[in-house]
């Protein structure tokens, strides 16, 4: 990333008090990212990456302890007022979450729910937000606009409800949007029409965006730079391009070789990871990911590896034994 | 349909579905799910079907099952036309086929124990001596891998999502079925859980001699695990062919379009330019003709006038389109 940072996330960690303990989501993560510029941020269920997500939106749960500096635009969004945070949770950083059905309120017409938000932010009068809502929904690929305003969210299917999300989100002129698992609730032909949808808008608009993903292929054709999850921390981080072509932590190879390839033979038996994620209120002492990892090492349960830069610009990996080392020395 | 004998070429059917039809009445109007569905899967073979929601995949398993009766059709299973038979014959029946579901934590009775939720199928199939059970039941969880002594006594929400799913297989195994169907049994699991389950599921073919339905979305889980595969939409199949042909040369366009849409985990591959257009229209009022004609690239006059028969366009490759791709 060149230039100031749109949103930098320093140090930020998140602790949820449960029934079994503390249980630590989010842990301490640093991530920057730049005006237009697409990140990726990948894991598996509980890996914290939405955690995250809320924790740079100040959206986490009451109880939830955050610590930490989420710098975005020059202003620590951590220490802002509520009314300010208000203020700039609308106008300046907008997100569209997984399920369009329950982030869209079923009593109310479309019209009303993007109306109100134009109304509200923009303070145009009925007759403008109206217009403008027009507008945005047929940017979003709606047919027929006009007459989908008076319609309720019911009425769309999974793929039109997700657009309308997106309008909504979009309608403000956000300088970030987050969006989380946008696809994961929507069919495969419908998934790549939303991905193209978000990547035009994004370029037309100049607009960052962090796309939380569980999915490697969608995060590999439509984002500059990915940062891989594990249990709360961030395990790799780099350049998309970079990334792929010399994957260094252990985990982001084995989520690579777990998918199933589309040209490979059928029957093919699947490079399964052994085990699962370990209890996030039982933290390891060593790395999270050691108890399923083939390249184990004593020095890996001991303690954490930081996240560190390879020589390769903007790598970082927190391993103790990264793939080009741990092959060569395997081999 | 002429034709639809075709796809049922297959070598020693175990099961046989012939111009299955499902139709849901909805107030005065009717939901075709399933419409002149015709196919087959070998002893031994795994049939993988993939399409997108509401095309009337699960619908089909059900209808299969005789969960949900068919509006009209057969379904043959070891020459035995399950649509015909009623109570005591149908039950008799069903032991030699299961079901595995999407969400393994919904499927698994959150306040039994996991013994008794495997044990049963045994108890409705009329096991009655308790010791056997417990034995099959022991045997049936190590064999998915799972520590019988440690798991039995325990409740479902001690259990991850992975592991829950190898209960339901465990409870679907345990009267050793011939056929079982397994609707999306891996899509709500997380990928490197997801990979496990499907290697499981793969060896428990193997060890039981098994026969299956595989349904999903995902056209790339559906390939790892299948013989053959048949792609359908909106009530109807489009295309049946060998897994491997069938991804490396579609004849149908729809079939192409999902293939396409498929995002590759590789930033040198572009995502691809021609998406599939529009939604799929409501399975309310399918369009005339080839019911995708309304979403397809190539359709014309014919596409609307005539209902394409599914024909040989390869080597056990079939679909139901008038301008195919091959």
């Amino acid at each position: 990333m060149s230039g100031p940072a749109l949103l930098s996330i320093e140090d930020v960690a998140v602790e949820l008090p449960t029934a079994r303990g503390n249980l630590r989501a989010v842990d301490h993560v640093d991530l920057a990212l730049g005006p237009g510029q697409t990140l990726g941020i990948v894991g598996e269920s509980g890996c914290g990456k939405t955690m995250l997500s809320r924790a740079i939106l100040q959206l986490l749960p009451k109880k939830a302890k955050l610590s930490g500096r989420v710098i975005f635009d020059g202003q620590d969004l951590v220490r802002l007022k509520a009314e300010a945070l208000r203020k700039l949770r609308a106008r300046s950083i907008a997100v569209v979450f997984q399920d369009p059905m329950t982030s869209l309120n079923p009593v109310l017409t479309i019209g009303t729910q993007l109306i109100e938000t134009l109304q509200e932010h923009l303070a145009l009068d009925v007759a403008a937000a109206r217009r403008r809502g027009v507008e945005l929904l047929a940017a979003v690929g709606i047919p027929a606009p006009e007459q989908r305003l008076n319609q309720y969210p019911h009425q769309l299917s999974g793929g039109m409800r997700q657009r309308v999300a997106i309008a909504i989100a979009l309608s403000c002129e956000p300088k970030l949007l987050i969006a989380d698992e946008p696809t994961t609730a929507l069919d495969v032909t419908i998934q790549a029409q939303i991905l193209d949808l978000l990547a035009r808008e994004q370029r037309r608009r100049h607009m960052a965006m962090i796309l939380i993903t569980h999915d490697l292929g969608v995060v590999a054709g439509r984002t500059d730079e990915v940062a891989v999850m594990y249990a709360g921390r961030v395990v790799e981080r780099a350049p998309t391009r970079a990334l792929f072509k010399n994957m260094q932590m252990p985990y982001t190879a084995a989520l690579l070789a777990a998918i199933p390839k589309i040209d490979a033979a059928p029957h093919t038996p699947l490079a399964a990871i052994p085990g699962r994620p370990p209890d996030p209120t039982r933290p390891l002492k060593g790395c999270s990911f050691a108890p399923r990892c083939r390249y184990v090492s004593d020095q890996c349960l001991r303690g954490k590896p930081a996240l560190t830069s390879a020589e390769a610009e903007g790598h970082s990996y927190a391993c103790f034994h990264p793939l080009t080392i741990a092959a060569g020395v395997s081999a | 349909m002429m034709h639809g004998n075709a796809t049922t070429a297959a070598r020693d059917p175990l099961l046989k579905v012939d111009n299955l039809v499902v139709e849901y009445p909805i107030g005065t109007r009717t939901i075709h799910a399933v419409s002149d569905v015709s196919l087959a899967i070998s002893r031994g073979e795994t049939l993988g079907l993939v399409g997108e929601s509401g095309c009337g995949k699960s619908t089909l398993g059900r209808a299969v099952l005789q969960l949900r009766r068919a509006t009209s059709g057969r379904v043959l299973f070891d020459g035995e036309n399950l649509t015909a038979l009623q109570g005591d014959a149908l039950r008799k029946m069903r032991p030699r086929m299961q079901l595995i579901f999407q969400d393994p934590i919904a499927s698994l009775n959150p306040r039994r124990r996991i013994g008794d939720i495997v044990a049963e199928p045994l108890l409705i199939a009329g096991y009655k001596d308790a010791k056997k059970r417990q034995e099959l039941v022991n045997e049936v969880l190590s064999a998915v891998g799972l520590d019988p002594a440690a798991v039995v006594s325990r409740l479902p929400h001690e259990f991850s999502g992975g592991q829950c799913q190898r209960i339901c297989i465990a409870r679907a195994l345990v009267l050793n079925p011939e056929f079982i169907i397994c609707d999306e049994p891996v899509s709500a699991l997380d990928v490197s859980i997801r990979a496990q389950i499907l290697n499981l599921l793969e060896e428990m073919k193997q060890r039981f001699g098994l026969t299956l339905l595989f349904i999903a979305h995902d056209l790339a889980v559906v390939k790892a695990v299948s013989d053959r595969v048949a792609v359908m939409y909106l009530g109807r199949l489009c295309e049946v062919g060998p897994s491997a042909q069938l991804f490396d040369t579609p004849a149908h366009p729809y079939t192409a379009l999902l293939i396409e849409a498929i995002p590759v985990p590789d930033p040198e591959v572009r995502p691809a330019e021609r998406v599939a257009v529009g939604e799929p229209p409501s399975p309310m009022a399918p369009p005339s003709g080839c019911r995708f004609r309304t979403r397809c690239p190539r359709a014309d006059a014919r596409c609307a006038a005539e209902v394409p028969e599914l024909r040989s366009v390869a080597a056990g490759q079939y679909v139901a389109c008038h301008h195919p791709l091959i």
